[in-house]
């Protein structure tokens, strides 16, 4: 585990863990798995796998901290003790706040804030297993399970990195790339509007390759919406497919 | 000016419904002349207008709805109510005494108390202010008795069927009194539990089967085969 391979990325472009430059790790969502909460989804993103469950809107607790004109998005990332190799504290760290915060602010452009004043949704995002782009995966899951919560949405927000690994650029880097790579690219998309709702980097990269970057990482989030979209239908589409079978 | 949807077709929300002459309806909204779904439902054009019928969202009060609620708190001159909406519901106690409110001689915990169940329409509510509630009218106040379920919100309107047909066959048929509230809150009082129970199944079954047609006759057939069922056994 801990020596470093000599190449991230052969001559023939094949990757550690046998994928090419611009190939996804696979997707697999589902909506609806905790009945408690008021919507819900899992995600596993190769072996990422993450639970989100969300309630409201309701009013927000304490009663200071809702605002008279919006709704406000409350958002917690939370790693579990055995998400990672070595045991991780179940006390939120520096980068859970950070990656609250930031998903939060991914997903806000989503929701109609402003039709429902003085009220706030909670967004519980629990990371079981840890492979690299949690942040990404969790935003994915988290969009999906407010539309589950029946909440209107502008679009699902879909996310997924790129980024730079032996001076080549890749699509959706995983735990190993990400660590002995040279940059990280994580892009949060809104696929029918064509806007982007976050953007980060983490490392160094020239102009054109944060460019090719950013387009890669685009065009990843698309390919992962397909999967997104389904899994929302596929809850739903019990009840219509019903109505089909009778007519 | 195109529509990029068949009639009843299963929308996610951001989907894109209609480009051009068209009116966003329910759970739609439009940017640059286009038409885009808000949430998980089905898709209904009338006249221009493009709908979404959601499959789920939550209940937002109206003025004038009736609804079914959880006495949560008591206050010095009122109850906090759960409506199952965003916002926590105020009834006041000056409405329930029909008569001037001393909080020296009244003790609201005895009229109303935390855990009590309520049928109460929605007196006022704006975005600035939460619901008001009143029992001031007929089949209004306390619930003493009966049975409680809940259903979407957006399926009550499927309940209480055309011109509520639904609803007064399962009335019909079952001898109970169902009070529907708008927020999915349904109270069921019968003779006996038998007969409450009976009605909780046939509006169960709606829910489930929601979207199909001809849903009223089915309903009607299941309440006869399973009455039959229970007069054999009574035998």
């Amino acid at each position: 585990m801990n020596d470093k391979p000599e190449k991230l990325i052969d001559k023939k472009g094949v990757r550690l863990d046998g994928r090419k430059a611009d190939e996804l790790r696979p997707v697999k969502v589902q909506v609806g798995v905790l009945p408690n909460a008021d919507g819900s989804a899992y995600i596993e993103h190769g072996k990422n796998k993450i639970l989100v469950g969300v309630f409201g809107p309701r009013e927000v607790h304490p009663k200071h901290l809702s605002m008279s004109d919006r709704m406000v998005i409350k958002c917690r990332y939370h790693m579990a003790p055995f998400s990672v190799q070595e045991r991780k504290s179940p006390a939120p760290s520096r980068r859970e706040v950070e990656l609250s915060k930031v998903i939060r602010e991914s997903l806000e452009p989503s929701v109609f804030v402003d039709l429902y004043p003085r009220t706030g949704i909670d967004v519980f995002i629990e990371v079981l297993q840890a492979d690299g782009g949690t942040r990404c995966a969790a935003i994915t899951a988290a969009s999906l399970a407010i539309a589950d919560a029946g909440i209107p949405l502008r679009d699902l927000v879909v996310a997924c990195a790129a980024g730079k690994i032996d001076d080549t650029v890749v699509l959706d880097l995983y735990d190993a790339e990400d660590k002995l790579g040279m940059a990280d690219v994580p892009v949060a998309y809104m696929p029918n509007l064509n806007a982007v709702t976050l953007l980060q980097m983490d490392g160094v990269l020239a102009p054109e390759e944060f460019e090719t970057a950013l387009n890669m990482a685009v065009e990843g989030c698309k390919k992962i919406y397909l999967v997104q979209k389904e899994a929302l239908r596929t809850k739903y589409m019990t009840t219509v497919v019903k109505e089909e079978a009778e007519e | 000016m195109p529509t990029f949807f068949e009639k009843k077709q299963l929308v996610t929300p951001g989907e894109l419904l209609a480009e051009g002459d068209y009116q966003p309806g329910e759970n739609t909204y439009m940017e640059e002349n286009r038409i885009y779904a808000q949430r998980i439902g089905l898709v209904d054009a009338e006249n221009k207008r493009v709908n979404v019928v959601a499959l789920r969202a939550f209940y937002v009060p109206k003025v004038g709805d009736i609804v079914i609620g959880t006495v949560i708190e008591v206050g010095f001159n009122g109850w906090t109510v759960d409506i199952k909406a965003p916002y926590t519901a105020m009834l006041r106690a000056s409405d329930v005494l029909s008569r001037p409110f001393k909080p020296q001689n009244d003790e609201l915990s005895q009229v109303l108390n935390a855990g009590d169940l309520i049928v109460a329409k929605i007196a006022s509510y704006d975005r600035a202010h939460d619901p008001q509630l009143t029992v001031g009218e007929p089949g209004l106040g306390k619930i003493t008795r009966g049975q409680i379920m809940r259903v979407t919100p957006t399926k009550v309107p499927r309940v209480i069927g055309r011109k509520g047909s639904m609803i007064s066959n399962i009335k019909q048929e079952t001898g109970c009194q169902i009070i529907l509230g708008v927020n999915g809150v349904i109270l069921v009082t019968g003779k006996n539990t038998a007969d409450e129970e009976l009605a909780m199944m046939a509006i169960r079954k709606i829910e489930e089967e929601s979207h199909t047609s001809g849903l009223t006759d089915r309903i009607t057939q299941l309440l006869k085969e399973e009455k039959s069922k229970m007069e054999e056994n009574k035998t």
